[in-house]
């Protein structure tokens, strides 16, 4: 055909251009793994950061990385959470536990060599807490007095906040209400001070992102400090001579490498590009148990998995309701089948061992009490209740508990749900609205105490959500907040949690765990409940910090 | 040469006999019949399919979850112990739907859209394509998410979602053929006969560019099917537990090293689907072409 | 031509201006706004940053402030993003979607078209259904498959290329693959399909009658008629890879544009979203003129018109 003399020709460009790429193939072998030398971490971590600024960030990948680059008054144990000495050398407490008096290490210097002083914390503080910056997490310091109506504008005059600076290097600290927690409570990134001639040589206090977060601009006083900030590919620090324990720091550096997808994520550490990964998908935590079982790791975490209900809608608005609906779940089945991933299933609210709190009430398993509560309530095996909408936002997991739950209810209770997913923005939307029947919701622990729990269902919080308001559960949470003996204290708190699973606007589902993998190279790992990683006493195996062994 | 006459007799038997022809020809197109059969198959055993099965595609056994293909389970169980063989024919039903109203709609605004603008020309072009413009570059995630606030969910929903974004290439596609088109002899030649402009437009220009409308609309229906995976995540569309192929999909990528069957069969239909769409579509094209009855 | 190709530019700003004003009033309808989250936040700083980023403002104020800004160069700053400006993640965004959207590009009209010129040279014999069923594969197989198989085979399996990330040559292979092949697929069978077209057509047949060599007929002639529906095509869908891709940007972790969109649509990033829709529209606006201009000389007759 005589087409085919012309037509000849892409042949052989097709064959160019394919060995052109087998070429790249071959050429693009031995590029991968890190260098063996460096004791460097690389680390997986989640979205990339909204801003390195304390005071402005509010997710779970900032944190990391913020605690890596500063270090608050306290520091904890990264096995027991127990406070022990950071910034702070020693501190003590009034009697009544309200006034507390921190002592500042001498040697404490920020990492362009500047003294680390109680002025510092001061300025923090009324930075955060000032109206105009609009700082997200601000009520994380409202136990400290005045605070509140500081950050409100009802207060002019930041030294009625009860933040005193004795001297460069004393600071004392007068809480609303004796707060149990607040110690350990330094270690979250709303407390860390911030270096106040960098911040203002790049704006005024109150701006929100200025430059001064930039690498090569940024300052801190944690053992490492930021060496290169390039958006969605890495954030590497380096360890901070200036720090004051810096000799004991184990590592050189660490690379954080924001990686949204879970899949990618396990993949790169498969590949050997990662030392600790944030998370591992769910199917693949078996596989690991079985082949690999020193890189996976199951740690549990402060963190509970629930249903909201909302009690302005019937048939919602009826406790016995609720209650029945709470009542017909059968959690270990959901765990063991759907959930997976070590999770433990939640009979009450408070994750067990809370600060040495464990709920004494129970929603248990029970279809029986479960059917007998719904004809108490004049739905008798389910006739004449309509369908309940069930809510949740777009995930696999969340459809899958959704789905499961659906089945159990009717075939327990014989009650129809139909279920609805949002996108993340128009299911927070709704659930502000209360424009909702049931929703999927969860809770992660600012710090460990009940309290942060359970005040969430006070009449008004803005973490209620669910309409429920009862004056006897308001007044044991203001008890409880005011109560100095230990004791006492947590009993508030169990008949607190009482009401909430007999009321039950909520249904606990299950308590979280922290499931991801490890190499086996990396020393000194802690689990804690708060998923709080200690990366200056990290060390990897037969990897000596350089400038150590130069030491 | 070609006789400019022959296609267009202003005669109505002449239309009747040119669809005639053109089945006939079809007919003898033994891919295209494959494709034909293969398609019924799947659309018959979407439809009654799940009625003959002992499972329902949301009846749960969770003790017996990610079971591999068995003869109790044909296609193995999901997470959830559900039968994939019965939700992959349900997916179907969602899928095979969308992925032809859609198209449809699609098709239809963007044909008449294209074919307008470049036979008519000069400034009505000229805006009409601006308007494409304009819309080939809203964004789409969130026009979706205010579709499905103030309307709700519901599938038809998704068709004119998609069938919405769509058409846009559809039209410059028709609109880029038209316009080479129109400056031929036999539309000339019908010109010249004072036929009236829609006439020409409907009869003459779009047969004759029916090959790349039919190509491009096999090649919309898979991306339609897949965006509505999208849309599903957005909160658009089927509600869980019931699922499209395009869900079913996403599932299964992410599980496919430890459970490759929740990826296998919905891949597989899905393509066997659009494979026999395409070569209708490919016989389709040849049997209506004008030109070839010479041939 | 050159008046022509004038007159389209002088339409772009009113154009834009249009997209703008749409995509502002679009995106404060969808429910949820950027400071909505999970913890309740105080009032009190709700209000602050509002007013912060004038969003407490009537909204024809803030059209107007935010209008007035783009005149002067100012996209304003990102509202979840603050640590950098809408500007200034466009500028650390785009280059990487666009090199990405390049060597797709290379891959989509490499394979693509040649592919389609093979089948269309023997219809209906297997030099026609090899490419063509390849091709159909390529569009069966969305690229949220690809990629993983992909992934799957070569990096996995082989472990000749990395999993992801973006920093040296080998991590762009599987990326720029997995973007490429479905418009490979699309070009390959539109190529076909307009050759197949133009060579049954009348000036052809004339063309050959007169004598001229086949080269000459089917490149000079055949392939100039073919290629109509492929430009078409290619516009939009070149500037859709140039501008980035959710689904493999996510897959291998590429810091493109295309995370950057969605994810600002998703975060209510008011200010992000417009400056990625300005940069989509200012790539389909020319890239759309591009495909006029081809178009018109692919066929002569067109250009008078």
């Amino acid at each position: 055909m005589a087409i085919c003399r012309v037509q000849c020709k892409p042949v052989p460009v097709a064959a160019t251009l394919m060995m052109v790429w087998i070429g790249i193939v071959l050429f693009g072998c031995g590029t991968r793994g890190f260098d063996d030398q460096d004791a460097i971490l690389h680390v997986g971590n989640g979205a990339e950061p909204q801003d390195l600024d304390p005071h402005l960030v509010t997710g779970v990948p900032e944190s990391r990385i913020l605690s890596a680059l500063f270090e608050g008054l306290t520091d904890v144990d990264p096995r027991t959470l127990e406070p022990i000495p950071g910034a702070a050398e020693s501190w003590s407490v009034s009697d009544d536990g309200t006034v507390y008096t921190f002592t500042l290490r001498p040697d404490g210097r920020w990492s362009n060599g500047d003294p680390v002083t109680a002025h510092d914390f001061a300025y923090a503080w009324r930075r955060i807490l000032t109206p105009a910056l609009g700082a997200e997490y601000a009520y994380m310091l409202f136990c400290i007095k005045n605070a509140r109506p500081f950050h409100e504008g009802d207060l002019e005059d930041f030294d009625e906040v009860g933040v005193r600076v004795i001297d460069d290097h004393t600071l004392e600290v007068t809480l609303e209400n004796p707060t149990p927690y607040f110690l350990s409570m330094q270690i979250h990134y709303t407390w860390f001070p911030v270096h106040q001639p960098t911040i203002e040589a790049f704006g005024e206090m109150d701006h929100r992102g200025t430059r001064w977060t930039r690498a090569g601009n940024h300052v801190g006083n944690g053992p490492f400090k930021l060496d290169r900030w390039e958006p969605d590919r890495v954030i590497a620090v380096s360890h901070n001579p200036a720090y004051w324990n810096a000799a004991a720091t184990g590592l050189e550096g660490v690379w954080f490498y924001p990686i949204d997808n879970a899949l990618t994520e396990e993949l790169l550490f498969r590949q050997g590009r990662l030392h600790l990964t944030e998370n591992v998908p769910v199917d693949k935590i078996e596989v690991y148990q079985r082949d690999t079982p020193e890189v996976i790791r199951i740690d549990p975490y402060l963190g509970t998995y629930y249903f909201r209900l909302n009690v302005t809608r019937p048939p919602l608005d009826n406790p016995k309701v609720r209650r029945a609906l709470g009542l017909a779940l059968d959690r270990d089945d959901l765990v063991r089948n759907v959930v997976r991933a070590g999770r433990e299933p939640a009979f009450f609210y408070t994750p067990p061992d809370t600060a040495g709190y464990t709920s004494e009430a129970r929603m248990p398993y029970d279809p029986d009490k479960a059917r007998e509560l719904l004809a108490e309530a004049g739905y008798p095996d389910g006739q004449g209740l309509p369908p309940i909408e069930l809510l949740y936002n777009t995930s696999e997991n969340h459809r899958m508990v959704a789905e499961a739950v659906q089945a159990m209810w009717d075939e327990t209770l014989n009650v129809r749900v139909t279920l609805t997913n949002q996108e993340w923005k128009v299911y927070l939307n709704s659930m502000q609205q209360l424009d909702y029947g049931i929703a999927r919701s969860g809770w992660i622990g600012d710090f460990v105490d009940p309290i942060n729990f359970l005040e969430c269902f006070t009449t008004g919080n803005g973490n209620n959500r669910t309409g429920f308001s009862s004056p006897e559960f308001d007044a044991l949470i203001e008890e409880a907040r005011r109560t100095v003996d230990p004791e006492a204290r947590l009993e508030f708190l169990q008949e607190a949690e009482h009401i909430l699973m007999e009321e039950a606007p909520i249904i606990p589902v299950y308590f979280y765990t922290r499931t991801y993998l490890q190499s086996p190279e990396i020393e000194g790992l802690a689990a804690n409940p708060l998923g709080y990683i200690a990366f200056h006493k990290l060390g990897l195996r037969d990897r000596p910090r350089t400038l150590a062994a130069r030491e | 040469m070609h006789d400019p006459t022959l296609p267009l007799t202003p005669d109505t038997d002449a239309g009747t006999s040119l669809w005639r022809d053109a089945f006939h020809r079809l007919r003898r197109n033994h891919l295209a019949m494959v494709g034909l059969v293969l398609l019924s198959i799947i659309v018959i055993l979407s439809i009654v399919g799940p009625w003959f099965s002992a499972h329902t595609f949301d009846a749960q056994d969770r003790d017996n979850r990610l079971a591999s293909p068995s003869a109790r389970h044909w296609f193995g169980t999901d997470h959830l112990g559900r039968d994939v063989f019965v939700r992959v024919l349900t997916g179907g039903r969602v899928s095979i739907q969308v992925g032809l109203a859609a198209t449809a709609v699609s098709l239809l605004i963007g044909v008449v859209y294209g074919a307008v603008a470049g036979f008519q020309g000069g400034r009505l072009d000229n805006g009409m394509m601006r308007i494409v413009d304009i819309l080939y570059t809203l964004p789409f995630t969130i026009v979706a998410i205010i579709l499905v606030t103030y309307f709700g969910r519901s599938l038809l929903l998704v068709f004119i979602a998609i069938g919405a974004v769509e058409w846009l290439t559809m039209a410059r596609i028709v609109r880029g053929q038209v316009q080479s088109l129109k400056e031929k002899e036999f539309v000339e030649a019908a010109m010249a006969m004072g036929l009236p402009w829609r006439r020409i437009l409907f009869r003459h220009l779009i047969p004759n560019a029916l090959g790349p409308i039919i190509v491009y609309t096999t090649l919309t229906i898979p991306r339609v099917m897949l965006l509505e995976a999208f849309l599903s995540y957005l909160g658009l569309g089927v509600q869980a537990p019931m699922s499209s192929w395009g869900t079913l999909i996403k599932e299964g990528v992410a599980v496919m090293e430890e459970y490759p069957w929740l990826l296998i069969f919905p891949g597989v239909a899905l393509s066997a689907t659009l494979f026999s769409l395409n070569f209708l579509g490919d016989g389709l094209r040849d049997a209506l072409d004008p030109r070839s009855s010479k041939d | 031509m050159g008046r022509f190709i004038l007159r389209r530019l002088a339409t772009f700003i009113p154009i834009l201006l249009v997209i703008v004003t749409l995509t502002f009033f679009l995106v404060r309808l969808a429910p949820g706004g950027p400071f909505a989250s999970e913890r309740a936040v105080s009032e009190e700083a709700l209000r602050q940053i509002e007013a912060h980023y004038n969003l407490d403002a009537p909204l024809w104020r803030q059209y107007v402030d935010y209008v007035a800004g783009l005149l002067r160069g100012d996209l304003g700053p990102s509202l979840k993003r603050p640590s950098r400006t809408v500007a200034e993640w466009i500028w650390i965004k785009f280059p990487v979607s666009l090199e990405l959207g390049l060597y797709a590009l290379i891959v989509a009209i490499g394979i693509g078209l040649p592919a389609g010129i093979l089948a269309a040279w023997r219809p209906n014999t297997w030099t026609d259904y090899l490419p063509m069923s390849l091709s159909m594969g390529g569009i069966c197989i969305p690229n949220f498959v690809l990629g993983p198989l992909l992934v799957l085979f070569f990096a996995v399996r082989l472990e000749w290329l990395p999993v992801a990330l973006w920093e040296t040559p080998s991590d762009k292979i599987l990326p720029a693959l997995t973007l490429g092949a479905m418009y490979a697929a699309y070009i390959a069978r539109l190529t076909r399909t307009g050759l197949l077209d133009t060579l049954t057509q009348d000036f052809i047949r004339t063309a050959r009658a007169k004598g001229l060599s086949e080269a000459r007929v089917v490149l000079r002639h055949g392939l100039r008629g073919a290629l109509q529906p492929v430009v078409a095509f290619l516009g939009p869908a070149a500037a859709g890879m140039l501008t980035g891709s959710f689904v493999v940007e996510d897959i291998f972790r590429v810091p493109g544009l295309g995370t950057e969109f969605i994810n600002a649509a998703l975060n209510r990033d008011y200010t992000m979203i417009l400056g990625a829709v300005l940069v989509f529209a200012v790539l389909i606006l020319v890239f759309n003129l591009v495909v006029d201009l081809i178009q018109a000389w692919l066929d002569p007759r067109l250009r008078h018109a």
